[in-house]
């Protein structure tokens, strides 16, 4: 049920300062201040800025539709304000609070000023809630895709981390693949490892997957394009780190990796060597000696 | 009508694509690099493909294709510069190309026939598997 003349604004817009000062009050005995998240005078200049855009869209009446542009001052302000406590860690039911929070004050002033007529109270009532309720949905949303944002931007300086290629010898690179290997990284991978290919002119890269959780299709799939491009561009490839568990996981999923792997780093940076024609050996000293 | 140069370096051939290839320029390179083989004897082909941007299936097909009728001539064929976001491409176009050859530059490839034709020239007996 929708009225089409409220009298909420112009009764709002009446007793605002009472209004402010109940909804103030609330805020303050809903324990942000005590936790010393936010300031007193922060929160009551927001709750100002905010109370008179609502104040703006009311004045048109419409009470349903909050995407027009009447609307928009009271979307940026609780938008802004949803912003800048989700990055200082409030919870989405702090958040939420804040506009939530208004309904008592409101429900008051329509409770004192139509206790003549309970059917026109009732209505209003009804349409003041919808009316919140819409306002609360705005900053929780607002709030949920600044967390997004967050974690994907993180997403993505994850990715840029996880994949460093390291020039273990004149030619040989390694690069240590931690964490599972999707579309999104295979893609990474292949680029830094070619780059660095050919920054380096290296003749051997060793794929270390000792930090790679599970292997399954997908993964060997990834692996596999990945040494394919390396060889494109003149590189062998050598995959070592391969833990028991996914030797067996890779057979019993009738992989066929056609690639030389080693069971260790230290095994795959031996073949390495020999292959560039190169060779590690003592020098008779031991490590008693160099003390 | 253009054409594709093919330098002669000792006992190679040096084909370096700088150009965009379509059909008729592909066949007219496999004729004359075919000829050529057969007319100098070469026993390297190298092919470099550093200029090019853009390789797709039908010049990986083409590169295939040489790779194959060099090796029946007895010559092998290495594929060099091959940029990184090419082989990318060709990978995810499934076109691993496992018949030819590849080295990261020219150094590399004369490097990589040297050793293979070394290799295939030891007598029946010696070589390897």
């Amino acid at each position: 049920m929708s009225i089409h003349n409220s009298a909420l604004p112009a009764l709002l817009a009446k007793h605002r300062p009472s209004v402010l000062g109940a909804w103030l009050k609330r805020l303050l005995e809903g324990g942000l201040v005590q936790g010393g998240k936010v300031k007193e005078s922060e929160l009551s200049e927001n709750a100002t800025r905010f109370l008179d855009a609502v104040l703006i869209g009311l004045k048109t009446g419409n009470m349903t539709e909050l995407q027009t542009p009447e609307w928009t001052p009271a979307r940026q302000v609780l938008e802004a304000l949803s912003r800048s406590w989700a990055v200082n860690g409030f919870t989405p039911a702090e958040t939420a609070t804040f506009v939530f929070s208004l309904k008592e004050p409101l429900f008051n002033l329509l409770r004192d000023e139509l206790l003549r007529t309970p059917e026109l109270l009732i209505a209003e009532i009804w349409a003041t809630t919808q009316l919140v309720d819409r306002l609360g949905l705005i900053s929780i949303e607002a709030f949920v895709k600044n967390r997004e944002e967050v974690i994907k931007r993180q997403q993505q300086e994850l990715l840029e981390l996880s994949t460093p290629v390291v020039k273990l010898w004149e030619g040989i690179l390694a690069l240590p693949v931690i964490g599972t290997l999707d579309s999104e990284r295979t893609q990474t991978v292949m680029e830094n490892l070619l780059q660095s290919i050919v920054d380096t002119g290296a003749e051997i890269a060793i794929i270390d997957i000792t930090g790679v959780p599970t292997v399954d299709t997908l993964v060997a799939q990834h692996l596999i394009k990945t040494v394919s491009a390396a060889r494109l561009m003149g590189a062998d490839c050598i995959i070592s780190g391969i833990r028991p568990q996914i030797a067996q996981t890779i057979v019993h999923l009738g992989l066929d990796l056609d690639v030389v792997s080693k069971a260790t780093m230290a095994d795959a940076f031996a073949l390495a060597l020999r292959r560039t024609g190169k060779s590690v050996r003592s020098n008779g000293a031991t490590n008693e000696d160099k003390r | 009508m253009e054409t594709i140069p093919i330098l002669r370096v000792q006992d190679c051939l040096l084909v370096s694509i700088q150009v965009d290839m379509h059909d008729r320029l592909a066949a007219a390179l496999q004729d004359d690099l075919t000829n050529k083989i057969v007319e100098t004897h070469a026993r390297g082909v190298m092919i470099d493909i550093s200029a090019l941007e853009i390789v797709d299936s039908f010049m990986g097909r083409m590169l295939n294709n040489i790779a194959a009728a060099a090796r029946l001539l007895d010559a092998v064929t290495v594929v060099v510069g091959m940029r990184p976001a090419v082989a990318i491409t060709l990978v995810e176009l499934g076109l691993t190309m496992t018949g030819v050859r590849t080295a990261l530059n020219v150094d590399r490839g004369l490097a990589l026939i040297r050793r293979l034709i070394d290799d295939s020239g030891a007598p029946f007996g010696d070589r390897q598997a």
